[in-house]
């Protein structure tokens, strides 16, 4: 049962109108009906004439035929529109209302590396959501709509034949796909898993290739991927069973429905309780009626994982963000001394140092490195800042106010953090930039590349800043798109800029010049620069070094 | 993409037979099909002689038990066929990847092709357990049909004869009409599907300048424009199927009308009339089905072309080398060799000379771009020269080395390095590769990955020497630490001691090491350098960097130019 209150709340998020699922549903009905229409009127038609009566007599029968002919097609067109039109709109709105509640949760307390990944999941769950209509709620309306007209044409002709194609429809429609259901769930969860651990060692394996092989590693890392591939074939293959299984069952239900009404009105007929024109139309009804079967067990399969990947998103949906604004935020602080004042954080087990006890201040105007090894502490120090989260024990401070007590708005138009990660996205350079400040003009978007010394390389590009970057776009060595993202903090503007490893990845005299230009600028910003770099610790005005999580006097 | 691919048909190998049980399985489907018809209609004609004809219905049960049967073997069989094809594909994949002249993808590829080789295998089930035996039964089966359907009727065979070729006729037509005009939508279409994945990925960066908040109403406006956009695609795609099925329906029609008036004039019996109606709508359904797999298979082609891509670009297997383990040697030497990439103007290596000897530091520098690391790569067998050789064996004689009996060179032989064991070979080697990589894992798996028989005291003497030790006690679970994806970030300097800490721990007579002090500060290459120095002995090393600085420890220094050796001097003259 809880699989229906997940599809119930998920339409809820969804919000079809109902007129239109309805309008999909009338045209799926209409669609199997013309079919039943169509072989049951063909079926009394022949039997009919059989009997050589004067041919006007079939009239009726001969243009029902036809026009089940012709209908048939065309509401079959119209409900696949239909139905696609209805999935993508329920698509969209989940898609929008996930992302509302999303926003203000990233980034939560997840591990920063593994958020990549997790994000990307969650897209694919949202995308699964189509599914959601097109195999979830129509289908099933669909069947219950064509069997209870069909069951009641053929109670009014034979009632012991509707009692059989009751049957037949319940189990095939009801039991078959809720086996298939049961059997499959298992399956795909362990499917599920085994995929992501082959794609990681793959990944893996590509990547590292040459090193695998030099190493003499090559046979390990082949054997893993040889167990984890044998595993996932012999998933496949019992999916596969699976899948024949039910396909077989339903074959078996439909065939043996009609086999019923045959039965059940040969007998009739001998009885004298049937006129015998009447047999071939009923079996061929309850033949034709089926089409609306047949998909259900694989639906049943397909919103199994939709369900699941629904489930999913409900859950990231009913999270409480880590930094919530304050019911009646302070007003934002005119004077911008950012500090730390005795800050503890703790990250879950397995991950890097938190802070312990960390004091830091940061005065307007005032250029503080903050150095260190990987994993000491200083991405949490950026991150606590710009209040992505919040400290354990101990306060982060704006012009003296808690962070906590203003709005998030106010605090980030007041830092800017470039993050070590920042990403560029599928857009143009410049559109990439503008990010930081949509209303800032051509003129100040080219300053800022200038000042990341970025300017040159993207004027040598044939479209200049107008070039797509990102996954569609041109390939960005990873020091100019670091650069393109530091001329977006640049852009910014803010009292207090927190640059976050800005040099990674470039080679050291542009690291130098970078860096040089930075400490140079005079625009009154106060900075915080995390570096793992010593070269320039000199030009700032202090230096404070972390070391698993605490700061340490300088060596 | 081709639907049937020579590439892919090829590899299905044992697959064959599975794919041949299909076809059998669904002609067989379709012989019970038909005695399915001729048992119902036995059953109708008998009822209207007022008679009930238990043993066909009895027979009528059976063969239903029986088409159910079969199709759980058709269905089980192409699925297996699919999972076996695609597992191979897999292993072919990784196997020639880490075989022949391995090469590292970039992630954003590695991630795609990881993807194709994994997820892909969904869409291929579709192809190899639905599509193709499906080409085949396409055409069988109407044939059966046909002439099943004719031999009782000929003039219901004639209908049916001259409806199916209007199916092909009609597709093609529609489908010259709607490809043109949904090509050109499928590129933006793309693009509009990724904005939401874009958005989501950088929601830590949109977050950060404020502009988080902002994107929920343009995912909304995208999510519509996308769904008008794929609606205008799916109005003519659809049109296809339509008339698939407008012409099975109308033939159905035609076919029970013209039977129903010939009924009357009795020119057809009632028996053959009811088996023509119940075969017509048989005849399309393998064409019905073939079509609606054609797109679902689509995905999975796409997937199989860009592995079969990759399978091929590692080009042609290498030739299997002449002898085992690896012979004694004292130095290797390049002697002339010349290297071209494709797509590449100048050749990456120009008659190129060089030799290593135990015992000494060579020192390899140059821009970036020269060649540097293509030395490397023909040294560790990961490449082979287009023209020259690579020669492992004695030293050759000259200023600095006159022919020494001490040395007893005479045992020596020379061997070209393709006939050596490249296992054997690569055993000799230690390599910090230009752009390591840490593998997922603790510092301590990744250190000792290239020597599992080492002690976690010798991986932290090596990190040591590497001046990584220091660094590494630091992390929060210090040698536990887990890197890699997934795992502790880590900078590129720190990243480049723990994988020079890998090749030192290797003890190995060759040492090649791509840039070590780059991403280094003063004080922590000084540390790097001095180990080298303290390695060096009894070794051959190569030292490969674009700062000159590098080759003050070097015995020997070669400069290297577009491809050619510019300048060797026995000692760096600053």
């Amino acid at each position: 049962m809880t699989t229906l209150r997940t599809l119930a709340a998920l339409l809820r998020v969804g919000r079809p109108s109902a007129a239109r699922v309805a309008l999909s549903v009338a045209l799926g009905s209409i669609t199997v009906l013309a079919g039943v229409g169509l072989m049951a009127t063909a079926g009394y038609l022949i039997s009919r004439a059989a009997e050589r009566p004067p041919i006007l007599s079939l009239t009726v029968a001969i243009v029902a035929v036809r026009a089940c002919g012709i209908g048939r097609p065309v509401a079959r067109y119209f409900d696949r529109l239909e139905s696609h039109d209805l999935a993508f709109r329920a698509l969209t709105r989940i898609r929008a209302a996930f992302y509302r509640k999303l926003e203000p949760l990233v980034p939560a307390r997840t591990e920063q590396h593994r958020q990549g990944d997790l994000l990307a999941r969650m897209v694919g769950d949202v995308d699964a959501m189509q599914n959601l209509l097109l195999r979830g709620v129509t289908p099933p309306l669909v069947w219950a709509a064509t069997g209870a007209v069909s069951v009641a044409v053929t109670a009014v002709i034979l009632p012991a034949a509707a009692l059989v194609l009751a049957s037949g429809l319940a189990v095939g429609g009801l039991a078959v796909p809720f086996v298939a259901a049961v059997a499959g769930r298992r399956l795909n969860g362990r499917q599920v898993k085994v995929r992501a651990e082959l794609t990681a060692e793959l990944v893996e394996l590509l990547r590292g290739a040459p090193e695998l092989v030099v190493l003499g590693a090559d046979e390990a890392a082949l054997a893993r991927i040889r167990r984890l591939d044998g595993e996932l074939t012999r998933l496949a293959r019992a999916d596969a069973v699976v899948a024949g299984m039910v396909e077989g069952l339903g074959t078996l239900v439909a065939g043996l429905t009609v086999v019923g009404v045959l039965a059940v009105s040969v007998s009739a007929t001998a009885g004298g309780g049937l006129d015998h024109v009447m047999v071939a139309a009923l079996a061929l009804l309850a033949m034709a009626v089926f089409e609306a079967v047949t998909p259900l067990p694989a639906a049943a399969l397909t919103l199994n994982t939709t369900l699941a990947a629904g489930e999913r998103l409900l859950a990231v949906m009913a999270r409480r963000p880590a930094v919530p604004d304050p019911a009646r935020p302070a007003p934002p602080p005119t004077e911008t001394t950012a500090s730390l004042e005795r800050v503890t954080y703790d990250y879950p087990a397995g991950g890097a140092w938190g802070l312990r006890d960390v004091d830091l201040d940061l005065a307007p105007r005032r250029r503080l490195a903050l150095v260190g090894q990987s994993g000491a502490g200083k991405t949490t120090v950026a991150e606590l800042l710009v209040r992505f989260m919040d400290p354990g024990a101990g306060r982060v401070t704006l012009g003296g106010a808690d962070l906590r007590a203003l709005r998030q708005h106010a605090v980030r138009s007041a830092i800017t953090l470039d993050r070590q990660d920042a990403y560029l996205f599928a857009t143009t350079i410049k559109e990439n930039v503008r990010l930081a400040r949509p209303d800032a003009g051509d003129e100040e978007i080219r300053e800022a590349l200038r000042r990341a010394r970025v300017w040159d390389w993207v004027a040598s590009l044939p479209d200049g800043w107008d070039t797509f970057v990102g996954e569609e776009g041109v390939q960005v060595s990873g020091g100019e798109r670091r650069r393109i993202t530091l001329a977006r903090a640049f852009l910014a503007r803010t009292p207090v800029l927190v640059l976050d490893e800005p040099t990674a990845h470039l080679d050291p005299p542009t690291a130098d010049a970078l860096i040089a230009d930075v400490l140079a600028d005079g625009d009154g910003r106060s900075l915080l620069l995390i570096t793992h770099h010593t070269t320039w610790l000199d030009a700032v005005d202090q230096v404070v070094r972390l070391r698993r999580g605490r700061v340490t006097p300088r060596r | 993409m081709r639907a049937l691919d020579p590439r892919l048909l090829g590899r299905a190998g044992g697959a064959r037979v599975a794919l041949g049980a299909d076809v059998v399985f669904g002609l067989f489907t379709t012989v019970v099909v038909v005695a399915q018809a001729v048992l119902f209609a036995d059953v109708v004609t008998a009822a209207f002689e007022g008679g009930v004809a238990a043993r066909s219905i009895a027979l009528l049960a059976v063969a239903v038990a029986v088409r159910a049967v079969l199709a759980t073997a058709y269905e089980v069989t192409g699925r297996w066929a699919a999972a076996r094809v695609m597992s191979g594909l897999r292993r072919e994949l990784t196997e020639r990847r880490l075989r022949d002249a391995p090469v590292s993808e970039t992630g954003a590829e590695a991630g795609e092709v990881a993807t194709a080789a994994v997820q892909g295998v969904d869409a291929l089930e579709t192809y190899f357990a639905r599509y193709l035996p499906q080409v085949v039964l396409a055409v069988l089966v109407p044939v059966v049909i046909l002439a099943a359907a004719a031999a009782l009727d000929p003039l219901s065979g004639a209908i049916m004869l001259v409806t199916l070729p209007l199916i092909p006729v009609f597709m093609a037509l529609i489908g010259r009409f709607t490809e043109a005009r949904t090509r050109d939508r499928w590129q933006a279409l793309a693009r509009l599907s990724n904005h939401f994945l874009d958005v989501v990925r950088g929601l830590p960066t949109l977050r950060a300048y404020n502009r988080g908040a902002a994107q929920a109403a343009r995912i909304e406006a995208i999510g519509e424009e996308y769904r008008a956009a794929t609606m205008r695609v799916l109005r003519l795609s659809f049109l296809s199927g339509a008339v698939l099925d407008l012409v099975a329906t109308i033939a159905t029609a035609l076919v029970a009308v013209t039977l129903g008036v010939r009924l009357i004039e009795g020119a057809v019996t009632l028996r053959a009339a009811l088996i023509v109606l119940l075969l017509t709508p048989e005849l399309y359904a393998p064409l019905r089905a073939l079509a609606a797999q054609y797109h679902a298979s689509a995905d999975g082609l796409a997937a199989a072309d860009r592995i079969l891509d990759l399978i091929d670009a590692a080009g042609e297997a290498r030739r299997d080398s002449v002898r085992t383990g690896c012979p004694p040697w004292r130095a290797i030497r390049l002697d002339g060799v010349s290297v071209c990439y494709p797509g590449r103007p100048g050749p990456a290596l120009d008659r190129f000379d060089l030799e290593l000897r135990r015992g000494e530091i060579t020192a390899l520098v140059g821009p970036s771009g020269a060649g540097k690391s293509t030395v490397a790569a023909l040294l560790l067998g990961l490449r082979r020269p287009d023209a020259g050789a690579v020669i492992v064996g004695s030293v050759t004689p000259d200023d600095a080395h006159p022919h020494d009996a001490e040395l007893d060179d005479a045992d020596l032989d020379d061997a070209d390095l393709d006939t050596v064991d490249r296992r054997a070979w690569r055993r000799e080697i230690a390599w910090l590769p230009q752009r390591p990589t840490l593998f997922r894992g603790s510092v301590l798996d990744n250190i000792t990955m290239g020597c599992p028989e080492a002690t976690t005291a010798r991986a932290r003497e090596a990190a040591a020497l590497a001046g990584a030790d220091d660094f590494v006690r630091d992390l929060r679970y210090g040698y536990r630490t887990r890197v890699g994806p997934g795992g502790q970030g880590l900078s590129a300097g720190e990243t480049r001691r723990i994988a020079l800490a890998r090749a030192l721990v290797r003890d190995a007579p060759l040492l090649i090491l791509d840039e070590p002090t780059a991403h280094l500060d003063a004080d922590a290459a000084a540390v790097v350098t001095d180990a080298i120095r303290r390695v060096a002995h009894g070794r051959a090393v190569l030292l490969i960097d674009h700062r000159p600085a590098a080759a003050l420890i070097a015995d020997r220094v070669v400069r290297l130019d577009a491809g050619r050796a510019v300048e060797q001097s026995a000692q760096w003259v600053p």
